[in-house]
């Protein structure tokens, strides 16, 4: 049965009576209003403990109505859709949601942790667990695994998020943060300059602050705020986003918002809606009306349920229709704190006193409280909470010589809510992301971030000055100077008028954060800082006794800020507790770094959709339909999918691939090989920039002719290879290796652009224009002829040639070159007609037994004639003289390339260094694992020495026995010696040294 | 010093927690040391208290320009492992590991090393041929590791997606069981604490503005605050500003300092007990005692000595997390934060002498020198205690740099660690 809304009264701005709402928390059915918080519905039901404190499970009630509530986190709902730690503050209610408390087992109100906490408490001081559980030495892991079961908060999700996440990127001249009453005025006025202005506000709807105000108290506001949202509304120049958090402030203005579209009507997923959506933003100028966040004051006791933070009083009661009890006692240092003694008390419910620090204060709140009847204590503080799980009492004691180290007791009031308000501490949040420190305000009692950036502003109280009438007027002068800095001029408007309001008179504000007790805080009973992490004033104490004297090692040594809220409710009173306990002033300690993000995100938000099939966007090449006919089982190269091999319908892998490279061995076989990176170079002064990347030299390649090409590093060490082939004096086009292509583009680009951007050369990657087709085998010029108009006779397109025609009837580059060893032919089209000329090749190749093979069968021919892969058989540490390719190696060449004064470093001329060889294994079966390391000796104690791994290993099907290619200490002059190959703990085998080319040494079947 | 224990515990809880010492003091500096060790990160505070413990070196002080353990001690992701490639960065992190294993009770202060293991992915054929080779040579180097299938990484990591159907789908991983993660913080304060016991100075807000060099030979440092003060030797020890540290002696260092950003989850109920890492996808993590989901992002390709990163970096691997465990896009992300690293050409660090006679720079460790905190304190502290390097730390001299003897990690530390 739901429990009636007792706490509830008329007037409340955000919530519609007429929209009953049902929930469940912790299985118990509560009725709110739409518009209504998870908190504020549990209020107006007089729900009061919401959850349990994390380190002694302690009962906990609402605190706040933001997003600095440390209490009220909740796990949402269930199943794919749960949501751990939500924040009841600001997460709205939606019919049928389920709604549980974080901590507290076996139950809320019976808690084990709290029985624990209260008998185990005092042993949990700071730092406790650095200075415990290290006996036994093995123990650590069993304690921590009790430790951990204590910590975390929410249960995280087992299933895949069902729900859609979106981006988008915006450029406006203006962005104004928070739609208070600066913001709003702001706003407003810029964009009638014509300047395109981006209004973003936390809330449901906007007013900010104004909305803290009862309605109908001061008609000309009420009337100004509806007229703004209408101009608003209508407005084409500006876009206004609610329910968004601006959540980090980057370089150069580039922010991040954060929207949550539907977080409010339940789970997305189930009504085809996007959850939350990333707004990336760069802004000509930002406006931060953040305001300020009112800090409570820190007493014994101060996290009983039924203790607030003044301005939630003023919130609850004047959005939501909700007064969170009966009987109120309020403690406050500053004038600001009465409005929430005056909200309570037009209500109808008692105000049992207003303790007000200063002596005598006198103005027009604290009068307008006096001529309500509202009794006021001067010169005095709450310094204690009294009750069982919930406020029953408050103490009240005078400050002695109105100083805030000493209190003598006064009375005790009997109530059962105590709001406290120590003065604001200013959003300064997002103004400090970029390394700004603030600075300490001793006339707000608050940081300010003295940004003396040109296009970032701070206004209204985010910047200190928290009187209406002030904000309202500054926002309107901000809006129009800097709209007219960015050269907007107002030609088609002006700002509308302001509303004329009576100005308060306030007096200033006294220093106090901790209100001192009868006994030191270490003997007194708690009074808390930071409630989530329940870090006492003691613990901060502790931490200063131990000798942590920088801000940053209190906070890290007691958890101060360590919590969701991130130190919003807690921070200032934190650093104000240790300044005065050290004997230094808050100036001097600071504040901790303000870091990303303002308040927590989920991360399927800022991954948005570059998850599953968009996380890399799969390539596939122009031929993939052919390959998916074939039956192809595929591999992931770079971000492409490659035919790995073609089984037919019965055949094991090593069937398929003997099959597949037998074919391209006696008969022909056909390669995609389009992935291979392909690089348009051109310019006047291209051959120099080709002989300065690669370490050959490019001087006199004539136009239709290619070459193999080695890419070093600067350090000497191989990098990338591929053909480059002349098409013109000023234009060559280059491969790379698949996975290497964007890397290499980057190399070059990086050359040009940053060291030699004399050279005229101009780079395009062309890989996705080009499809490439390898025919191989014996067979290949037989079956090319057939369909080409290119005469393919030796003589006149012999070896490393290249020429143009068409093939298919489609105009084509063939290049005569060959990564398998036998006759070859590289056909590049425009890959539209890919699939034509292919078609073409495997009809006319029928005849001839054509076999479609794939990277795998082409790593094996490839490695039977000794051919490296880059990436493979190289790792960033082999030279091109390791890989015995000391011929591509350009010995004079007029200008140094890269790599060449790296290699000639003694320790890369060394004849001992590890060297490409070929292995054969003493047991011809057996195929060595790739990754093995190599030993000379096998029955060495460890740490063995290692001589060099397996680079590439296979079973070769021409010579019906396995190969392998390594690199080994000394290797090219050590052939024919006997080395022993280890795969981590497996049995070692014995292999010989040999030639890396297994197959057709002298090269014939090539070049034929 | 005041010797911590459960006992401890109990007799301040009824001393109402009156009576705890200073952890270490706050010392003027002296007019000259034996050894300055310039930089109090966990690397400089762990050399201090080895020279001072193990080489008898006792006029020894820590300079540092902010607060102790504020730069990348205090800002990484506490993952501790031994699993390189290469047999001198093996046998260096090994040592370290080593050390790991018994420095809470060498130090009297829970240092958290839990060793949860580590996981490295992979998710090409190509990773995969990496990660035999890599742990067979560990084997041989008698470093802990095996190779694990997908279903046994499944079932290691019942959250993470290892299905076929991913983008670049689990293929298996290596496993360093004895590999984990530490609590930052304590490993810098345990070692203060413990060097400042054996009489070293630890001045904090001492900031080093230049060295006193005389005829090639170091003779003292400059300070901001305290004016010159004397040193026999000297060790820089200042990751980041390394390089600004060397220009100070008219020095250049191989190294880039780039920015290099972590991130935090809100605290959830126990999810994941180990480290898992992948170079493919690019993102690693792991969960803290205190319930946060602990997220590396990889480095940003520019220079800079801004503590902070760019937002795509932070995009690109929150995609990486969420695509391996996709139940984990609902969490929130609570906090991020960035640090300066510094990278040496071969991702290996410098611990060496200088061209300057008793001048030594240990930097260079780029995204990995949490996990080798005590290992290069003690191999630091022993070549500073003998003016000769140490045979483990011999290797990583910067005079690699001009023979070519690099010792390529770049397998190893693709992804900052």
């Amino acid at each position: 049965m739901a429990i009636e809304q007792h706490n509830r009264i008329p007037g409340g701005r955000s919530v519609d009576y007429g929209m009953e709402i049902s929930f469940t928390f912790n299985g118990q059915k509560i009725i709110g209003y739409k518009g209504d918080t998870i908190a504020s519905a549990l209020l107006a039901n007089g729900i009061k403990v919401v959850g349990r404190s994390f380190k002694y499970g302690r009962p906990r009630g609402v605190m706040t109505a933001g997003v600095l509530e440390p209490n009220a986190i909740f796990q949402l709902d269930s199943g794919a859709n749960t949501i751990p730690n939500v924040r009841g503050t600001t997460q709205e209610i939606y019919e049928g949601m389920k709604c549980t408390s974080t901590n507290g087992w076996p139950s809320l109100k019976f808690d084990f942790m709290g029985i624990f906490g209260k008998l185990l408490g005092p042993l949990m001081s700071s730092g406790f667990y650095y200075k415990t559980f290290m006996f036994p030495s093995k123990a650590w892991r069993l304690y921590e695994f009790f430790i951990r079961k204590a910590a975390g908060l929410g249960i995280s999700p087992r299933k895949p998020d069902p729900d859609i996440y979106d981006k988008l990127n915006h450029h406006v001249d203006i962005l104004v943060v928070g739609a208070g009453p600066a913001g709003l005025s702001a706003a407003l006025a810029a964009s009638t300059s014509g300047a395109r202005v981006m209004l973003i506000d936390e809330q449901a709807e906007i007013g900010g602050s104004l909305l803290n105000i009862p309605i109908g108290q001061t008609p000309k506001l009420d009337a100004w705020l509806a007229s703004t949202k209408q101009i608003m509304r209508s407005s084409a120049k500006l876009q206004i986003f609610n329910r968004t958090t601006v959540i980090a402030c980057h370089d150069h203005n580039f922010l991040v918002a954060h929207e949550r579209c539907s977080d409010h009507l339940g789970p997305a997923s189930t009504k085809n809606l996007v959850r939350q959506r990333l707004h990336r933003i760069r802004a000509g100028h930002v406006i931060l009306a953040t305001g300020a966040h009112d800090r409570p004051l820190v007493y014994s006791n101060n996290d009983l349920p039924g203790c607030f933070q003044s301005t939630a009083i003023e919130t609850y009661i004047s959005c939501y229709g909700v007064v969170p009890g009966k009987d109120l006692v309020l403690a406050t240092n500053n004038d600001r704190a009465y409005r929430s003694a005056i909200a309570w008390h037009k209500t109808g419910r008692q105000v049992k006193a207003v303790v007000d620090s200063r002596i005598n204060p006198s103005g027009s709140l604290v009068q307008q409280a006096k001529t309500l009847g509202i009794k006021l204590i001067f010169g005095a503080a709450v310094y204690e909470a009294r009750g069982k799980g919930k406020v029953d009492s408050a103490l009240i004691g005078k400050l002695q010589d109105g100083s805030s180290l000493e209190i003598k007791p006064l009375c005790e009031l009997p109530c059962d809510t105590i709001a406290t308000s120590g003065g604001s501490s200013p959003v300064i949040h997002l103004a400090c992301h970029t390394g700004l420190r603030p600075k300490w305000n001793e006339d707000i009692l608050g940081f300010i971030a003295s940004n003396d950036s040109s296009s970032m502003s701070i206004i209204g109280a985010a910047n200190g000055d928290a009187l209406l009438n002030k904000a309202l007027i500054e926002g309107q002068e901000a809006g129009i100077s800097i709209a007219r800095e960015q050269g907007f001029l107002f030609t088609d408007g002006s700002p509308p008028s302001l509303p004329v309001l009576e100005v308060n008179d306030e007096e200033p504000i006294m220093p106090l954060f901790l209100v001192p007790n009868l006994q030191r805080p270490a003997r007194a009973q708690k009074q808390f800082v930071d409630f989530q992490l329940d870090v006492t004033a003691a613990s901060i104490h502790q931490a200063v006794l131990e000798g942590f004297e920088s801000i940053e090692h209190v906070k890290r040594y007691t958890a101060l800020g360590f919590g969701t809220d991130q130190g919003k409710l807690g921070n200032i009173n934190g650093m104000a507790i240790a300044a005065q306990e050290m004997g230094r002033p808050i100036s001097d300690v600071g504040t901790t770094v303000f870091r990303p993000n303002y308040t927590p995100v989920s991360f399927g938000s800022i991954a948005g959709r570059g998850c599953d099939d968009l996380f890399e966007p799969i390539r596939y090449t122009a031929l993939h339909s052919r390959h998916l006919q074939q039956g192809a089982l595929f591999e992931d190269v770079g971000q492409w999918k490659r035919p790995w091999y073609y089984p037919k319908a019965t055949e094991s892998m090593s069937q398929s691939l003997s099959r597949e490279c037998i074919s391209v061995r006696k008969k022909v076989g056909i390669l995609d090989a389009s992935t291979l990176g392909k690089i348009d170079i051109q310019g006047p002064d291209a051959r120099e920039f080709l002989n300065r990347i690669y370490t050959n030299s490019w001087s006199r390649l004539p136009i239709g002719r290619c070459k193999y090409g080695l890419m070093c590093t600067e350090d000497g060490m191989l990098f990338d290879d591929g053909v480059t082939a002349c098409l013109g004096d000023n234009h060559f086009i280059m491969t790379t290796t698949t996975g290497g292509a964007a890397r290499v583009l980057d190399w070059l680009e990086n050359w040009l652009q940053t060291e030699w951007s004399d050279l005229r050369v101009f780079c395009n990657s062309v890989t996705d224009y080009w499809a490439t087709i390898a025919i191989s085998g014996p067979f290949s010029r037989q079956l090319l002829s057939e369909i080409t108009d290119i005469e393919l006779d030796g003589r006149d397109f012999s070896f490393m040639d290249w020429r143009q025609g068409s093939v298919a009837g489609v105009p084509a580059r063939i290049f005569r070159i060959s990564f398998t060893g036998e006759l070859s032919y590289e056909i590049n089209v425009q890959a539209d007609y890919a699939t034509v000329v292919w078609d073409a090749l495997m009809e006319r190749g029928a005849k001839y037994d054509i076999c479609p093979y794939g990277t795998e069968a082409m790593h094996i021919l490839r490695a039977e004639k000794g051919f490296i892969i880059a990436g493979q058989d190289t790792d960033g540490s082999i030279s091109p003289i390791d890989l015995g390719l000391d011929w591509a190696v350009a010995k004079h060449k007029p200008f140094s390339f890269l790599g060449e004064r790296g290699m000639q470093r003694a320790d890369c001329l060394g004849t001992e260094r590890k060297q490409l060889v070929g292995l054969k294994t003493h047991d011809p079966e057996i195929v060595l694992k790739e990754g093995s390391q190599i030993v000379f000796d096998s029955k060495q104690e460890k740490p063995m020495h290692m001589v060099g791994h397996v680079t590439s290993s296979y079973f070769s099907p021409i010579l019906e026995r396995s190969i392998a290619l390594a690199v080994v200490e000394g290797g090219h002059h050590r052939m024919g010696e006997k080395v022993y190959v280890a795969f981590a703990e497996e049995e070692m085998h014995l292999a010989e040294i040999s030639s890396s080319i297994f197959y057709d040494p002298e090269g014939k079947r090539q070049d034929v | 010093m005041q010797r911590f224990s459960g006992f401890g515990l109990i007799g301040q809880a009824l001393g109402y927690q009156e009576k705890w010492h200073r952890m270490w003091r706050n010392p003027s500096p002296k007019s000259a040391y034996d050894v300055v060790i310039v930089g109090g990160g966990g690397h400089g505070l762990a050399t201090a208290y080895y020279l001072a413990n193990n080489f008898g070196v006792k006029k020894v002080a820590v300079l540092e320009k902010g607060f102790i353990g504020g730069g990348n001690t205090g800002r990484n992701t506490t993952i501790v492992r031994s699993n390189y490639l290469w047999d001198a960065a093996a046998k260096l992190y090994e040592h370290a590991l080593q050390l790991w294993e018994g420095l809470s009770q060498e130090l009297n202060y829970n240092v958290m090393f839990s060793q949860r293991g580590v996981l490295n992915l992979g998710h090409t054929l190509q990773d995969m041929r990496d990660i035999q080779r890599r742990v067979s040579a560990n084997y041989l180097n008698g470093i802990d590791g095996e190779v694990l299938s997908t279903e046994e990484v499944q079932a290691k990591v019942p959250m993470m997606d290892c299905s076929s159907s991913r983008r670049y789908p689990v293929l298996g991983a290596s496993w360093q069981p004895r590999a984990g993660v530490a609590r930052h913080d304590a490993v810098a304060w345990g070692f203060a604490r413990g060097a400042d016991s054996l009489g070293v100075d630890i001045i904090q807000d001492c900031e080093v503005i230049g060295f006193e060099i005389s005829s090639g030979k170091i003779t003292g440092v400059n300070t901001r605050q305290f004016g010159t003060i004397g040193a026999e030797r000297v060790g820089c020890v200042t990751a980041g500003n390394s390089g600004v540290l060397a220009s100070y002696a008219g020095l250049q260092l191989p190294i880039e300092s780039h920015p290099l950003q972590a991130l935090v989850s809100e605290p959830i109920k126990p999810i994941l007990d180990t480290v898992v890492m992948s170079n493919q996808v690019h993102g690693y993590v792991s969960q803290s005692d205190k319930g946060d989901l602990v997220i590396g992002a990889g480095i940003d390709s520019y220079n800079g000595y801004g503590q902070r990163g760019s937002f795509p970096t932070i995009e690109h691997t929150i995609e990486a997390i969420v695509e391996l465990f996709p139940s984990f896009s609902r969490i929130p992300m609570n906090r991020q934060w960035g640090g300066i690293v510094d990278v040496c050409p071969d991702a290996c660090p410098i611990i060496s002498k200088t061209a300057i006679e008793n001048l030594y720079f240990n930097c260079g460790w780029g995204t990995g020198g949490f996990k080798a905190t005590p290992g290069s304190g003690h191999v630091f502290a022993s070549s500073l205690a003998a003016k000769d390097m140490d045979p483990i730390a011999a290797p990583f001299s910067i005079d690699r740099f001009y023979t070519g003897a690099l010792i390529d990690e770049h397998g190893a530390a693709g992804v900052a660690h």
